[in-house]
C-alpha cells in the first residue's frame, strides 16, 4: 500500500473536514502567484504601457502620478481581465467536475453539449436575426445553456440518471446544434458569418464592469459548492457502486454537482462565447500537480482556467497587435503543444 | 477511466450465424434500393423507364441518359463509398480505443483535412474539388501519424488513452488554426464554407476514381482484421494473452482509419457523425464480436449516407443542402433514440 502524506484540515468547531493531498497548499500557492503576476502583466501590457507597479497602485487606488492610469486601467483593462480571469476560473472547475462525473477523460463542457445550445442561439442571433445588442445575445445563450441541457438531462433520463447516458445524449444534441450552425455558417452573410465565428471561438473582447458583475455572483455560490462537493465526486468518480457503497446519496450528490457545472459553464459562455480547451486541459494538467482526490484538484483545475485564460487573452492581444485574436483561439493554439509537451514529459520520467 | 464507458454497450447479444447472414443481404437488398432512389431522384425529372435505360442500354445522344451516367451515378457511389468507409472508420477507431465516443475525429483526421484546405486555398489559391481531395488526404494523413506517434511515446506503446488525449489536444489546436485563418481572411471563408460542411453535389467520376483505391484497400484490410479486433477490443493485456502481437494489430487498424477517413473526407469534405453512430447502431443490432459490426457497419454507413444524400437534394426545393447537415439532423434523433432505449445503466 502507497501511504500519501494526507493533509488533514479538521476544524474544532465546524462540522467539516478536509483532507488533501500535501503538495496541495504549495501547488496552490504558487499558481495563485504565477496567476496574480500574469494578471498585473495583463492590465500592464498594450498600446499604452502601464509599469507593474503602477497597474497594483492604481488597482488599490493609490495615485500613481499619471491621471490617465486610473481611466486606462480601472475603466478599460481590468474588467476585461476580471472576466477573463472568471471564466477561466468557472471552465476549469466545471472540466475537472464532469471528467471526474463522467470518468471520461475527454469530458469537457463542450461534450456534455451544454455550450452547443448557447452557440446554436448566439450564431442564430448573430446570422439570422442580426445587429443584436451584445447584452441580448449574452441573456439569450445563458438561457440556450440551460434549456438544453435541461433537455438532455429529460432525454437521458429512464427512471433514474446515468452519467453514460448524459454524455452520450449530449454527443447527439450536440452535434444536431452543430449541424445547425453549420447551415447558417454555409449560407449566411459573410460578415455575418465571421463575426459568429468570433464568438464560437470564444473572445473577452470589450468585456466591462457589467459583465464582472453579472458572472461573479455565480462564481462565488458555484465554486465554493463544487469543492465542498468534492469529496462526494471522489466518491462517484470511483464508479456509482462504490459510491453508493460508500454511502453516498448518489442522484442528489450528482445532480447538485451536475448543476454546478452546468450553471458555471453558462455564465462562462454567456460572457465570452465558447472557449474551447480550458476545460479540458486545466483538469489534467492539475491532475499532474496534486494527484486526483478532488478537494485538492478542483480549485488547482481553477485556477490553472483563471491562468490560462488571462495569459491567452494577453498574447490575443499582443501577438499580432493592433490584429486581436480571439483568446479562445490562443487557448488551443498556444494551450495544445504545452499539453502535449507536459504530456511527453510525462512519459520520459 | 474509458473502462467505464464500455459500460454504454449493451449486453452481448448472441445472434445465430444464419441470421446475420440473412440480415448482410437485407441489407445489400437495401442499399440496392436506396442507390436507385438517389440515381432516380433529382431536379431534373426523368422517367423511372429512362433511369433503367441509362443504366442498362447507354445512349450517349439523350441528355436523361447523360445526366444519369455522368452525374447522378457517380454521386450515389461516392455516397455509398464513402458512407461505407466513415462508419467502418469509426467502428475501427472505437475498437482500438475502446471509447464509445472515438470516431475517425479522434486521430484528427477530419480536422487535419480541413486545415489542410484552408491553409491551400489561403497560401495557394486553388479552387477546384481535386486540388481540395489532394490537400485534404494529405492534412488527414499528416495529423493521424502525428497523433499516432504522439500517443505511442513512452512505455507501453500506443495506448488507447495516450491516442484519445492526444488526438483530442491535436483536433483542439487545428480547429483553432482553421478558425484562425477564417477569421482572419473573408476571402478563405467565403471559398470554403459549403466544402467545409460536407457534400457529395458535384464530384465527377474522375474524383471517384482517384480516390476509390484507398477507400477499397482500406475496406479490405479492416473487414480482415475484424477477428483481430474483437480480441483488442478486451483489452491490451488480454490480447497480449490470447497471443496476439498487439503492435501490428493497432498499426494496421491505424493504417486501415486513415486509408478510409482520409480517403472519405477527401471526396467529401468532413462529414460528421456517421463514423461516430452508425457503429453504435451496429452494435445494437450485431452486438459485440467485430466480425460482424465491421460488414455490417460498411453496409448500414452506405445505406445511410445515400438516403441522407437523396434527402439533402429534395428537402429543400430551391436549393440543396450539404449532405453533412443532413447526416446529423437525422442521425442526431435516432441516436439519442437508441441510447434512451438501449443504454441500461
Amino acid at each position: 500500500m502507497i501511504t500519501r502524506p494526507w493533509l488533514v484540515v479538521r476544524p474544532r468547531r465546524l462540522p467539516i473536514s478536509f483532507r488533501v493531498d500535501r503538495r496541495v497548499p504549495l501547488v496552490l500557492l504558487c499558481a495563485l502567484l504565477v496567476t496574480l503576476a500574469a494578471m498585473v502583466i495583463n492590465i500592464g501590457v498594450g498600446e499604452y504601457p502601464v509599469a507593474p507597479l503602477d497597474v497594483i497602485r492604481t488597482v488599490l487606488g493609490l495615485p500613481t502620478g499619471n491621471p490617465t492610469d486610473v481611466l486606462i486601467v480601472n475603466t478599460l483593462r481590468l474588467p476585461r481581465m476580471l472576466v477573463a480571469a472568471l471564466v477561466g476560473l468557472g471552465l476549469g472547475t466545471a472540466g475537472a467536475i464532469l471528467q471526474g462525473l463522467t470518468r471520461n477523460p475527454l469530458a469537457e463542457p463542450a461534450i456534455l453539449g451544454i455550450s452547443s445550445g448557447a452557440g446554436l442561439v448566439a450564431v442564430t442571433l448573430i446570422v439570422v436575426v442580426r445587429n443584436v445588442p451584445a447584452s441580448v445575445i449574452s441573456v439569450s445563450t445563458f438561457t440556450g445553456a440551460l434549456l438544453i441541457t435541461g433537455l438532455i438531462y429529460v432525454l437521458a433520463w429512464r427512471g433514474g440518471d446515468s452519467p453514460i447516458r448524459l454524455v452520450l445524449v449530449g454527443v447527439g444534441l450536440s452535434s444536431m446544434a452543430a449541424a445547425l450552425i453549420s447551415v447558417m455558417i454555409t449560407f449566411g452573410d459573410i460578415n455575418d458569418v465571421q463575426r459568429a465565428l468570433v464568438w464560437l471561438t470564444g473572445s473577452v473582447y470589450g468585456s466591462t464592469w457589467s459583465e464582472v458583475w453579472s458572472l461573479l455572483p455565480w462564481t462565488i455560490v458555484f465554486v465554493p459548492l463544487a469543492i465542498l462537493l468534492a469529496r462526494d465526486l471522489n466518491a462517484l468518480s470511483l464508479g456509482e457502486e462504490v459510491a453508493r457503497g460508500l454511502g453516498s446519496k448518489i442522484m442528489l450528490r450528482r445532480g447538485l454537482l451536475l448543476v454546478t457545472a452546468v450553471a458555471l459553464t453558462a455564465t462562462t459562455v454567456a460572457a465570452a462565447g465558447t472557449i474551447g480547451f480550458v476545460g479540458l486541459v486545466a483538469p489534467h494538467v492539475a491532475r499532474r500537480l496534486v494527484g486526483s482526490d478532488q478537494s485538492g484538484l478542483l480549485p488547482t483545475a481553477g485556477i490553472l482556467g483563471t491562468l490560462i485564460v488571462v495569459l491567452a487573452d494577453l498574447v490575443g492581444r499582443t501577438i499580432f497587435a493592433p490584429i486581436e485574436l480571439p483568446c479562445g483561439l490562443v487557448t488551443a493554439a498556444i494551450g495544445a503543444p504545452f499539453f502535449l509537451f507536459l504530456l511527453y514529459q510525462q512519459r520520459h520520467t | 477511466m474509458i473502462s467505464s464507458l464500455r459500460a454504454a454497450r449493451p449486453l452481448h447479444i448472441a445472434r445465430s450465424r444464419p441470421v446475420l447472414l440473412l440480415g448482410l443481404l437485407v441489407c445489400l437488398v437495401l442499399l440496392g434500393f436506396a442507390m436507385m432512389a438517389s440515381i432516380a431522384f433529382g431536379s431534373a425529372d426523368i422517367a423511372p423507364a429512362d433511369v433503367w435505360a441509362a443504366l442498362v442500354a447507354y445512349d450517349p445522344s439523350s441528355m436523361e441518359h447523360l445526366i444519369i451516367r455522368t452525374l447522378r451515378l457517380p454521386r450515389a457511389v461516392i455516397a455509398a463509398l464513402v458512407g461505407a468507409s466513415l462508419a467502418v472508420a469509426g467502428a475501427l477507431m472505437q475498437g482500438l480505443t475502446r471509447n464509445p465516443l472515438a470516431d475517425p475525429h479522434i486521430l484528427g483526421i477530419e480536422n487535419g483535412a480541413s486545415l489542410g484546405v484552408v491553409t491551400a486555398v489561403f497560401f495557394l489559391n486553388i479552387s477546384s474539388l481535386r486540388m481540395y481531395a489532394l490537400y485534404a488526404f494529405s492534412g488527414a494523413a499528416v495529423t493521424a501519424m502525428a497523433v499516432y506517434a504522439l500517443g505511442s511515446l513512452g512505455r507501453g506503446g500506443p495506448t488507447p488513452l495516450k491516442i484519445t488525449v492526444a488526438g483530442a489536444i491535436f483536433t483542439a489546436l487545428l480547429t483553432s488554426l482553421t478558425t484562425g485563418i477564417l477569421i482572419l481572411n473573408q476571402r478563405t471563408l467565403e471559398e470554403v464554407r459549403f466544402w467545409l460542411a460536407g457534400s457529395v453535389a458535384g464530384r465527377d467520376l474522375s474524383l471517384l476514381l482517384q480516390v476509390a483505391p484507398y477507400l477499397l484497400v482500406g475496406l479490405v484490410l479492416a473487414l480482415a482484421l475484424g477477428r483481430q479486433i474483437t480480441t483488442i477490443s478486451l483489452g491490451d493485456d488480454v490480447a497480449r494473452g490470447l497471443g496476439q502481437r498487439t503492435g501490428w494489430v493497432k498499426g494496421l487498424v491505424a493504417i486501415a482509419t486513415v486509408l478510409l477517413a482520409g480517403g472519405a473526407v477527401a471526396v467529401a469534405g468532413p462529414i460528421g457523425f456517421v463514423g461516430l453512430v452508425i457503429p453504435h447502431i451496429t452494435r445494437f443490432l450485431v452486438g459485440q464480436d467485430y466480425r460482424w459490426i465491421l460488414p455490417y457497419a460498411t453496409l448500414v454507413g452506405a445505406i445511410f449516407l445515400v438516403l441522407c444524400d437523396v434527402l439533402a437534394r429534395l428537402v429543400l426545393s430551391s436549393f440543396e443542402l450539404p449532405v453533412g447537415i443532413v447526416t446529423a439532423l437525422v442521425g442526431g434523433p435516432v441516436f439519442v433514440y437508441l441510447v434512451r432505449w438501449r443504454v441500461k445503466r
